[in-house]
């Protein structure tokens, strides 16, 4: 981090590409840009092929003998499984409208960060080996033999995209990205190359059911920190229960959410919203995680980790699931789970105990995010807000890309957010809902050593952030996300440091009136509330 | 340099056609054999194409959401952005395959003094797409009156919207100078944009030139060096009816016209320009953002190693019941 | 080739190939006419008899691909410039320019010569939305 240039520097970017033909520039692997290596034990713990120790950076991947051969049979085998890779191959016309709306290319300049280029960097291969055209015309039908410089741009530039699909909204074909990203990412796995940022977490998650690798007695030990904070602020003691068969709703969400403020704060708004609402929940320890880094690895690892959220609702008996807030994990929810390991016909159709709301939306997968639940509550006046204890804080809204374009939940926060913050201001209209900007830090790219690439992919949505932070003096940044929360900090920090970070529920949270409560002084973070520091003031 | 590839490209096939049909001998294989041939590569080519498509399956529901999901009963739902049936995605699809709805969101970013990112109005490339795609409709459809003996009265309205300014001797018609205009731009924004210039391949190019050349050779027969366009309907009547003679009054600028064309037809299933079809199978416009209330099928979702609740107790048992978690087995 | 989405994917390509085939299953089992545009007008006939040839203001070649240009020019000479002296460039001749007192003059059946290329092209001129149509003669004598 401390070679991190100033934001001054970061932000002089030049659009314009460069002189070669981008076939002929070759990938120079900046120190910044990329995360380190898969380290070999994390991928032997979920049986992946070729673990090793190597390093990006080297010239010696130690690939297989036969990399060329597996990499092209894994293309075959996708192109007969994924009619969206096959098309997307075929019917690019390169029209250019995703160019700049990569936050990775408005933020770095380099034109192999701009869609179109970056599936080009596969499609090209896919030319040469999969179309007439392109084994008797080569290059003159943008076709290109795979080398192993190839490979490298692959892995360098296909760790550079974070999936977010905000080129998929303006491609007149619907040509996503992200799925390009998500099968180039299942192909270098072929040959172990993932990074450690993910492949580790996804074999804590495998093993001990969450990406933190937190084990079931630690679980229950972060949370009664926060239990111990909860109990300072409103005076009231909260008992969760974990591993509960026969409760009512298996409770879920990333386990980023217990670990590091602020993400903790959201995780202490949940657990004071169940106990306001005497809501007959469970927390499991096996099914620790909402999130799924599988789902940066490959479509089967993704479903391994995902299969212990249906498999644990019905050990445990219970009716139906509810989520927590995070980006990824409700893309995979919304749009894979049932499919991968449904029918959940053990569960119910997810109704509201509090308010007999049936969630027709959640019929089949039967889970249900808890913007939605907690919009509900709201709407039939099953909680009281007092929206001033929040009056310290000037909000903004970030959609999180996932829940934005994987889901369609636009609407659902910013119902919650109105109603327990009196300074709501929106972020300039096309940096939010569909055309949100990513973090810069998805898809298992949020480590330490590719802060330049996290800095630069989120400069879109920092520079927003700073429009909202300078005209309407804007200082807190909410969103429904876990790696958003963990992200957007160190984002904020760098580019608008006057603007914090926080969950849906920390604010939700701090306007609730529970009963029973004492007087709060103070919020969830410690800091004490508007009223009380307008009595000091005067005092 | 590509650009350039592609230019001369073009030139050279209409140059084949200028030559070869001069020879009075090609003129059945310019006139017939190459359009038959050309005609049945596009009809066959296409038909595997999308059935090569259709054969991989579409494993999930991937919609690109792009407007509220249909939730709770009192939030308004974006039918169109995020439909949750088919007669959403009809809407959807209609507006974008009619419409350009995506590339109207279009964009220009500019990153600007490094102080402040914007985003400007970018419509040009829809309203130039939109102008270059329908008025190839057109042109194609106001064609079919060299196909069809009793031209119905559809075509003659069209052909009628089409020069209704009544300019000149035979009119002019409206869409041969969008095609022109419309087609020029999106060259000139190919080069002159240098991140499209970047990414352009002789692929794109080659097809605008391709394009070009036939509007050009279309818009030349009209209105300057007449051709005898009785004899050029004789000739598709005859192809049409499987008993095809070129009529030697049919000038030579008329085969590069078919010539070029035929080129194009074959052309088509091979290249982006396939996209005519894609664009109806793109899983993230063609599904109803609806997987979470009816289950989507995965034809080979196939049975993975988990780690089970069971090794998962056997691994911490000790630590759990230790934090007081209940187990299954002590 | 197992085919995923049947229903959609063929009708998609029943569409597509009953688009692209119109023409041909639409004229099949027809007999297609040329057009015969006819020039043995008694005027015509009695043209011939008396020079020894047909002919028009400028050789057929020319005039069936330009003679909508060249009546358009016509029209202009007329109408703006009050001109109505054509002096023939294949033979010198001068000819009025009229299309009811020159052209129609010989092919006086508008039904037998002009219709015969235009309704086979969907042509519709406009000449006859500012002149009178001439009427067809009997055709008694045929």
């Amino acid at each position: 981090m401390a070679k991190l240039p100033k934001p001054e520097e970061l932000s002089k970017i030049d659009l314009t590409p460069p002189k070669t033909d981008w076939m002929d520039t070759p990938v120079v692997f900046k120190e910044g840009m990329f995360c380190h290596g898969s380290k070999p034990k994390s991928l032997e713990i979920v049986d992946f092929p070729n673990p090793r120790e190597w390093r990006p950076a080297d010239a010696d991947w130690k690939l297989p003998e036969n990399w060329k051969e597996i990499l092209l049979e894994g293309i075959a085998d996708r192109l007969k499984k994924y009619r969206s890779f096959r098309l997307f191959m075929d019917i690019c016309v390169r029209c250019g409208a995703c160019a700049d709306k990569c936050h990775f290319f408005i933020g770095t300049g380099d034109p192999k960060n701009m869609p179109v280029l970056r599936a080009e960097l596969i499609r090209s291969v896919y030319r040469k080996e999969f179309t007439t055209a392109g084994r008797i015309f080569g290059k003159m039908a943008g076709a290109r033999e795979l080398t192993v410089d190839v490979l490298k741009e692959w892995w360098y530039y296909f760790y550079q995209c974070t999936e977010c699909r905000r080129c998929s909204v303006f491609c007149p074909y619907g040509i996503d990205q992200a799925e390009i990203t998500m099968i180039g990412r299942e192909l270098l796995n072929l040959l172990g190359l993932n990074i450690e940022w993910i492949a580790g977490p996804v074999s804590n998650c495998y093993m001990k059911g969450n990406h933190l690798g937190l084990e079931p007695h630690t679980i229950i030990g972060n949370l009664e920190y926060m239990l111990d904070d909860i109990e300072t602020v409103t005076g009231k003691r909260i008992k969760p229960t974990f591993n509960r068969k026969g409760a009512e709703i298996l409770f879920v969400t990333p386990s980023g959410d217990l670990f590091a403020d602020p993400g903790t704060y959201t995780a202490m708004g949940y657990l004071m919203l169940f106990e306001e609402l005497g809501l007959d929940y469970t927390w499991s320890t096996y099914a620790s995680e909402g999130g799924n880094f599988g789902f940066f690895t490959s479509n089967e690892m993704a479903k391994r980790l995902n299969s212990k959220i249906y498999a644990e609702a019905k050990r445990l008996g219970v009716k139906w699931i509810l989520g927590g807030e995070c980006g990824h994990m409700w893309r995979v929810l919304s749009q894979y789970m049932d499919t991968w390991n449904g029918p959940a016909d053990f569960l119910e159709v997810p109704k509201s105990p509090i308010t007999g709301t049936v969630f027709e939306n959640a019929k089949s997968m039967k889970m249900v995010h808890v913007a939605e639940f907690t919009a509900d509550l709201i709407k039939n006046n099953k909680l009281k807000l007092d929206p001033k204890r929040n009056d310290h804080l000037k909000v903004t809204w970030h959609d999180s890309c996932n829940v934005a374009r994987g889901m369609g939940m636009l609407e659902e926060p910013r119902y919650v957010l109105k109603n327990v913050v009196n300074n709501f201001y929106e972020m300039p209209e096309d940096t939010i809902r569909e055309k949100t900007f990513c973090c810069g830090s998805g898809t298992g790219l949020n480590a330490s050593e590719d802060m330049d690439l996290r800095m630069k992919g989120g400069y879109p949505r920092a520079n927003a952030v700073k429009f909202v932070a300078e005209h309407h003096g804007v200082n807190m940044l909410a969103n429904v996300c876990a790696i958003d929360r963990a992200t957007l900090k160190a984002l904020m920090e760098y580019w608008v440091p006057s603007v914090g970070v926080c969950g849906l529920h920390e604010l939700v949270a701090n306007a609730m009136i529970m009963t029973g409560e004492k007087e709060r002084t103070t919020d969830l973070r410690g800091e004490p509330l508007p009223s009380v520091q307008a009595k000091e003031e005067k005092a | 340099m590509k650009a350039l590839v592609s230019l001369i490209a073009v030139l050279l096939l209409a140059l084949i056609a200028y030559a070869g049909a001069s020879v009075p001998g090609m003129r059945l294989l310019f006139g017939v054999v190459i359009p038959y041939a050309a005609f049945i590569i596009f009809v066959v080519g296409m038909v595997v194409r999308i059935l090569k498509w259709a054969s991989s399956p579409v494993p999930f529901r991937i919609p690109t959401t792009t407007g509220q999901q249909k939730s709770l009963p009192w939030i308004k739902h974006s039918i169109i952005e995020s439909p949750s049936n088919g007669l959403g995605v009809i809407a959807r699809m209609a507006l974008e395959v009619l419409f350009f709805r995506s590339l109207f969101r279009n964009l220009k970013t500019q990153v600007g003094d490094g102080k402040q990112v914007t985003y400007g109005e970018a419509k040009w490339l829809w309203a130039a797409g939109l102008a270059f795609h329908w008025s190839f409709l057109f042109i194609l459809v106001r064609h079919m009156r060299f196909f069809i003996e009793q031209v119905p009265a559809a075509i003659i309205m069209i052909e009628g919207l089409d020069s209704f300014l009544q300019i000149g001797a035979p009119l002019f018609y409206m869409t041969d100078a969008v095609i022109l205009a419309s087609v020029t731009y999106l060259f000139i924004r190919r080069i002159g944009i240098p991140q499209v210039k970047y990414i352009s391949l002789i692929a794109d190019y080659f097809p605008l030139f391709l394009i070009l050349g036939i509007a050009v050779s279309g818009v030349w027969m009209r209105y300057f060096t007449k051709t005898d366009i009785v004899s050029v309907k004789i000739l598709a009547m005859g192809l049409i009816s499987f008993n095809p003679s070129v009529p030697e009054t049919i000038g030579v600028m008329f085969f590069v016209h078919l010539f070029l064309l035929s080129v194009l037809f074959v052309y088509f299933p091979l290249s982006k320009l396939v996209h005519m079809a894609g664009v109806f199978m793109s899983p993230t416009r063609n599904l109803a953002n609806n997987s979470r209330m009816k289950r989507h099928v995965n034809p080979w979702n196939y049975p993975v190693h988990v780690h089970t609740y069971e090794q998962y107790e056997n691994d911490f048992r000790e630590k759990m019941k230790g934090a007081g978690l209940p187990v299954e087995k002590e | 080739m197992n085919i995923y989405n049947k229903g959609p994917v063929f009708l998609g390509i029943v569409i597509f190939l009953a688009l692209a085939l119109f023409p041909f299953y639409n004229n099949f089992g027809k007999t297609n006419k040329k057009p015969d545009p006819k020039t043995d007008t008694p005027e015509i006939i009695e043209y011939e008899k008396l020079n020894g040839k047909k002919e028009c203001v400028e050789p057929k070649a020319f005039m069936r691909g330009e003679h909508m240009v060249l009546l358009n020019d016509w029209r202009d000479g007329v109408v703006r410039d009050a001109y109505r002296g054509y002096i023939s460039k294949a033979n010198g001749k001068r000819f009025n320019m009229s299309i009811q007192n020159g052209c129609m003059k010989c092919h006086s059946s508008k039904k037998k010569f002009c219709d015969e290329c235009h309704n086979y092209l969907a042509v519709k001129p406009f000449c006859w939305d500012c002149h009178i149509q001439p009427k067809e003669k009997e055709e008694a004598k045929s």
